[in-house]
């Protein structure tokens, strides 16, 4: 109980830093902690599919693109202003999900990896070509509005920080109860053996595409979020390179845990704009964080680990 | 009628027939042992039964209805659960986590409920988690809730397994080499908790090498070799059956 009471205190100091961050912080850092909080909503949208289902999904940042092409979209074409258009995208990448992994799913580990490398590369190229002339090709789409909340528009990045990290709060919450709901379970049960899985009762192809959805439906938001913070969304920003930084992220961080997730985030996107002097020893001592971390700690820095059921502890002396 | 009816059923991996046109009943609150040397055939038996394997030919009624073709976790919310021969528990997971797994297909919230933990959600969670502690203590796990799966003892790993099992609320319960890598005290212990099944109302199904457990714990005996049915009946008549005896013991 004790270690319990020390994470809750850890968790509410954090949030206590982090919520009053703009007020010391210049708007360069505090932009940095915004590009940390969308990278922590994608990673902690991954984590669900990669870190509690294990389905090796390497095309993440395709999700954050029909996220964010559908709420620009929707945005400049009908005038739908961009909280409106959350759900929206949230909905359409979630049904990019399903049909993207629909098909491709009952692969295994890396058959699956390879799979979802080339939809992201499809979706990239797609939206440079300006598929039914949709994505405005290699320009991108360009006079996103800003959010409107309550009739107060959100502008500076101080401004930008409280929508990003709230929802980051938001999906913490959410994320951690579906965690320990039989949803999250029916997931670890998948990721740890399909075979037992089906055994016990659990609709084991149902729940891939479920997980699917919801990684997918959530990194369509943050993509919404993205967009209206940039106001111009490119194919660039969605390459590869997005996709393995946020695999990354939940490999090292620890998957199937949330406070991994979200201190993988802080070492990889916040760390290396520390070290922006070193600009060049940066990818090296990376590739050699990774090194290390594969031969000596490969579950991350903080795994998974077993839940603990309250009713429990209350019954021991 | 029986509850569990197996009509001609067939197996076949490329040119091997590892069962072949097999048929028996199980009849509703029995203790059926499926026995025979290594390679029978029996664990298909029983693979097939569960849905992990498709049969060739012939029928699997349960109830009346036929389960042939179905999905594996259809067929364990029909009310079939089994256990494995080889332990698969969900090892990094708590064992209470693994008698929860049991215990999904009875539960119904979905993603959004879990999310919201709505008022049903949070009764459903506390029956599940009371319902599965009763089932680790049934089986003799009581007070291990939180230990991790992998670190227990082969005998009490199996146990779990069958707490598993127990859990998805099932009428026939199929226990593939329960006793395996038992020492005999546990095997005692498994013989009265399988007659505390019984008890309950379940019916019983049972791949077993031990044979003093086979011959304590069973009703009925179905023998197979190479695949096919030589024999069956109550566990004194297939004793002393030739061939059966030949089977196990090679003829002169």
């Amino acid at each position: 109980m004790i270690n319990e009471k020390n994470k809750l205190c850890a968790f509410a100091a954090f949030s206590l830093i982090l919520a009053t961050a703009p007020l010391y912080l210049n708007s360069y850092w505090v932009d940095v902690l915004n590009s940390v909080g969308l990278y922590a909503i994608l990673a902690l949208s991954l984590n669900i599919i990669l870190g509690d289902a294990g389905l090796y999904n390497m095309g993440h940042a395709a999700f954050f693109a029909v996220g964010a092409y559908t709420a620009a979209y929707l945005n400049t074409q009908f005038g739908l202003p961009i909280l409106w258009a959350l759900p929206v995208s949230g909905i359409v990448a979630g049904l990019a999900g399903l049909l993207v992994a629909r098909p491709v799913v009952h692969l295994r580990g890396d058959y699956l990896l390879i799979v979802t490398v080339g939809v992201g590369e499809i979706l990239r190229i797609a939206l440079i070509n300006d598929v039914f002339g949709l994505t405005g090709g290699p320009n991108g789409i360009f006079g996103i509005d800003r959010p409107v909340l309550f009739g107060f528009k959100i502008r500076k990045p101080q401004e930008f920080f409280y929508l990003i990290w709230g929802f980051v709060a938001v999906t913490i919450f959410l994320f951690y109860r579906l965690k320990n709901s039989r949803f999250g379970r029916a997931l670890d049960y998948l990721r740890e053996d399909m075979t037992a899985a089906e055994g016990s009762g659990i609709d084991t192809g149902r729940y891939q595409l479920y997980a699917f959805m919801v990684g997918a439906a959530w990194a369509g938001m943050a993509g919404t979020l993205y967009a209206s913070k940039m106001s111009i969304i490119s194919p660039e920003s969605f390459s590869f390179w997005e996709s393995v930084v946020i695999f990354i992220i939940v490999i090292l961080g620890g998957s199937g845990n949330i406070a991994g997730v979200l201190l993988g985030t802080f070492l990889i996107i916040g760390l290396p704009e520390l070290f922006r002097g070193f600009a060049n020893a940066r990818m090296w001592f990376f590739g050699l964080a990774m090194m290390i971390m594969m031969i000596f700690r490969t579950e991350g820095i903080l795994p998974h680990r077993p839940r603990v059921f309250k009713s429990l502890d209350r019954q021991r002396p | 009628m029986s509850l569990l009816s197996i009509r001609n059923l067939t197996k076949r991996f490329g040119g091997l027939t590892a069962v072949n046109k097999v048929s028996f009943d199980v009849g509703e609150g029995a203790i059926v042992g499926l026995i025979g040397p290594n390679g029978a055939g029996k664990t298909t038996v029983f693979n097939l039964i569960t849905g992990n394997y498709q049969a060739d030919e012939g029928d699997i009624l349960f109830s009346g209805t036929s389960i042939k073709g179905l999905r594996t976790n259809k067929i364990v919310s029909l009310g079939v659960a089994r256990t494995f021969q080889t332990i698969r528990l969900f090892q990094k997971l708590s064992v209470l986590e693994n008698v929860l797994a049991g215990r999904h297909c009875r539960m119904k919230a979905g993603l959004v409920a879990g999310m919201l933990k709505t008022p049903f959600e949070k009764k459903e969670e506390r029956e599940a988690l009371a319902f599965c502690q009763e089932e680790l203590a049934f089986v003799g796990l009581k007070g291990q809730e939180s230990m991790v799966a992998g670190s227990l003892s082969y005998g009490n790993q199996r146990l779990l397994e069958i707490a598993r099992a127990l859990a998805t609320g099932p009428r026939l319960l199929i226990l593939d080499e329960p006793a395996g890598g038992m020492n005999e005290q546990e095997t005692e212990a498994l013989v009265g908790l399988i007659g505390r099944i019984k008890e309950r109302g379940l019916t019983i199904l049972l791949i077993e090498h031990d044979m003093s457990l086979v011959m304590r714990a069973c009703e009925h005996l179905v023998v197979l070799e190479y695949g096919c049915k030589i024999a069956e009946g109550t566990p004194e008549i297939v004793k002393n059956d030739p061939k059966v005896i030949e089977a196990y013991l090679g003829a002169d």
